[in-house]
């Protein structure tokens, strides 16, 4: 996994609550067996003015002027600047895929929801939670000033703006671990083989009908 | 010890491994796997040479991208029309083929919507963890068991270690007092949850659902509960175990048997919240004041009464809330104000792991027997959500009395609830939906779905609009 430490990013809005996979990432882009290639598709209905399909060559579709991400101001962004409730909806992994692929590293939301949160730590993408009140003063600090960017410090866990305030968060401890240093969670679980058999052979004698196999 | 909540007990009862910064290493008893969050999961397993810990843990049936016409189904497979859908089936029967995993396949009479199939098999149980690359696992809360989606890195690191690296979350218990009147069902007592808690009001918790109704409710009902927990922000719903759930597992293909059943159920009838535990947070409703519900917007929060109108944003004092009830009003292409009754209907789905079990079917065949989908209805189409659901149902004749309707009976899968295969809306149609998700796009591009219960979905279909099921039978 990619090891997220500090970046320095310009910031794009994604100015609504309750932004759901379905709009990051909508389904018919799932049919894909990959990991890549989720980034021309982010935000496809709101992005583009024409339905999207899959496999399609984006480049020729219709542009919608009003979305940020077609804006000049806010390309190269890789702070995703959202409101509450970010990522509700479906589980697709697609999701924080979709962000990444298109070069997201980082979204600030008051909330997110819980599976989209969790996702985001698998794929190397620190979802960040700020107070209402500061993300509030962000996103007028953004939309004042082209080119805004924030610098988030992970190990620090603080995220600067560009007059030097600084503002902390807070994240897992485990998390933070595994994001810094890209750290695979199968092969850290894996090291703990012997006390996962070891829960396994007492509940096979105290819960045996947990195992009964899935026969065909 | 100290009283304990249900969720408080199956957590420590698959407890692995707790670490210092509150995260914990927890046992899965039961995976389910289809075919749209597996191939990547399955990709990174091979790359780094890992087997399936519990190979026989696992259950796997493709359900989103599955063809539902008589047709299209004949030749299994190799019949699906879209290629890159059949390219996403055909990698799930060869990934388990390769790893050795039990799978019933597109024409296997057992296949379905894998939350259908989950508890209609027995493969998932009471007291078990069951995961699925699915945010709709929570429907399996209704065994009395810790049922929740993952996403795909997460698939693939229950399938290396049987294990998934959790944080505990809240307790919500969700009360639902006294009686529901006639004609009410549980999928009126969901969005009516959601209407009051919010998308986002069990966001961190595990939401227990309990009190009268939910006593009085049956499995399905209960399934159709937990199942949308997840639009009310939870990851997990559930329901105590009691003689119902007993009974609805008994004699299922893969529950236990003989000696072994009894003292399974033994075990089972501890799957309760103790008495005097404790929840962080209680909401509680009176069954009486629940009334069929209609969502008139683009989240399962936005819904209202059948007798209701469309709400006005001007009265909403939240700035972001009003913004997106005016955004979800100009999506719906509905006014501030409009009487319910007065949305005129182009599609009808029933279907969905919502409500896609025989119990969803026979409440819309009743409403439907003896009369005819309205003409203006384009099409009203019922999806059952597993080969067996669609056998019973055929046995009780119900698939006649829908196509005497002019209902269209359909193969089962999850079909136009979220429109991965042929089944969609057309931009600007209005759908009588009774699937979980009315998010903008979600049944087809510029589609616009209203969230109701089978029997509300039936009666829409055959007046054209919306109209009080309550009335409409009598
Ligand atoms: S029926 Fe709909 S909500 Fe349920 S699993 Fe299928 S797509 Fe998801």
């Amino acid at each position: 996994m990619k090891s997220f430490t500090k970046i320095t990013g310009t910031v794009a809005p994604m100015d609504r609550a309750n932004v759901d996979t379905d709009m990051i990432i909508p389904k018919q882009f799932l049919k894909s067996i990959k990991r890549t290639g989720f980034g021309k598709n982010l935000f496809d209905e709101l992005r583009y003015l024409d339905e999207g399909k899959p496999d399609q060559d984006c480049t020729g579709r219709p542009l919608n002027p009003d979305f940020p991400l077609n804006q000049a101001r806010y390309q190269g962004a890789s702070v995703l600047l959202a409101r509450k409730n970010f990522g509700c909806g479906s589980s697709r992994e697609h999701a924080p895929w979709a962000l990444d692929d298109y070069g997201f590293r980082c979204v600030i939301a008051p909330s997110f929801a819980d599976i989209f949160y969790n996702n985001c730590f698998k794929n190397g993408l620190l979802p960040l939670v700020l107070e209402e009140a500061v993300v509030e003063q962000l996103f007028a600090e953004m939309y004042a000033s082209e080119g805004y960017q924030l610098t988030v410090d992970l190990q620090r866990q603080q995220v600067e703006t560009p007059s030097g305030q600084v503002f902390a968060f807070d994240i897992d401890e485990f998390r933070k671990h595994c994001l810094i240093n890209g750290l695979d969670d199968i092969g850290l679980t894996l090291e703990q083989a012997d006390a996962i058999r070891a829960y396994e052979s007492e509940r096979r004698q105290s819960a045996p009908w947990l195992f009964d196999a899935v026969k065909p | 010890m100290a009283a304990r909540t249900l969720y408080d007990k199956l957590w420590d009862a698959h407890l692995v491994q707790q670490r210092e910064d509150g995260s914990a290493l927890i046992y899965i008893d039961r995976h389910i796997v289809h075919e749209v969050t597996s191939p990547q999961a399955f990709e990174g397993l091979r790359l780094a040479g890992r087997k399936p810990w519990r190979v026989d843990s696992v259950l796997a049936t493709p359900d989103h991208n599955v063809p539902t016409t008589v047709k299209e189904r004949a030749s299994g497979v190799a019949g699906i029309e879209d290629p890159v859908s059949l390219i996403q089936v055909k990698t799930l029967d060869d990934n388990c083929d390769e790893f050795g995993i039990v799978e019933y396949k597109i024409n296997d009479r057992r296949q379905g919507i894998v939350h259908v199939v989950g508890p209609e098999s027995g493969a998932c149980l009471p007291g078990m963890t069951i995961v699925c690359g699915d945010s709709h696992t929570a429907t399996n809360g209704a065994l009395g068991a810790l049922a929740h989606g993952i996403g795909t890195s997460e698939v693939e690191h229950v399938l290396a270690t049987q294990c998934l690296v959790a944080k505990k979350m809240k307790n919500m218990l969700v009360e639902v007092t006294g009686r529901l009147g006639e004609g009410v069902t549980a999928k009126d007592v969901v969005l009516a949850i959601i209407g009051k808690i919010g998308t986002a009001g069990g966001t961190g918790y595990a939401i227990e659902f309990a009190g009268e109704v939910f006593r009085a409710m049956s499995m399905e009902g209960r399934m159709t509960v937990c199942n949308m927990a997840i639009e009310a922000g939870a990851r997990a719903g559930m329901v105590a175990v009691d003689d119902t759930t007993i009974d609805y597992v008994k004699g299922r293909l893969y529950a236990p048997q003989g000696e072994l059943w009894d003292r399974a159920v033994e075990a089972w009838r501890d799957l309760t919240s103790d008495e005097g535990a404790h929840f962080d947070t209680v909401v509680t409703l009176k069954g009486e004041d629940i009334l069929p519900q209609v969502s008139w917007g683009t989240s399962p929060e936005m819904v209202v009464g059948v007798n209701d109108c469309v709400p006005e944003p001007a009265l909403e004092v939240d700035a972001v809330k009003r913004e997106g009830m005016e955004r979800a009003l100009e999506y719906m292409g509905l006014k501030a104000g409009q009487p319910i009754g007065d949305i005129k209907l182009d599609r009808v789905f029933i279907g969905s792991c919502t409500n896609s079990r025989i119990e969803d079917i026979r409440a819309a065949a009743a409403v439907v027997k003896g009369r005819k989908k309205a003409e203006s209805v384009k099409q009203a189409m019922v999806v059952p959500g597993s080969g067996l659901v669609k056998a019973q149902a055929e046995a009780e004749g119900l698939d006649k009395i829908f196509i005497e309707a002019g209902f269209e009976w359909r193969e089962p899968g999850c079909s136009m609830c979220l429109a991965m295969n042929a089944d969609k809306l057309g931009a600007g149609e209005h759908c009588a939906s009774t699937s979980n998700r009315n998010f903008e796009g979600r049944q087809g591009y510029g589609g616009r779905t209203h969230l109701v219960s089978p029997a509300m979905a039936a009666a829409a279909g055959i007046a054209g609009h919306f109209v009080d099921v309550r009335e409409f039978v009598r």
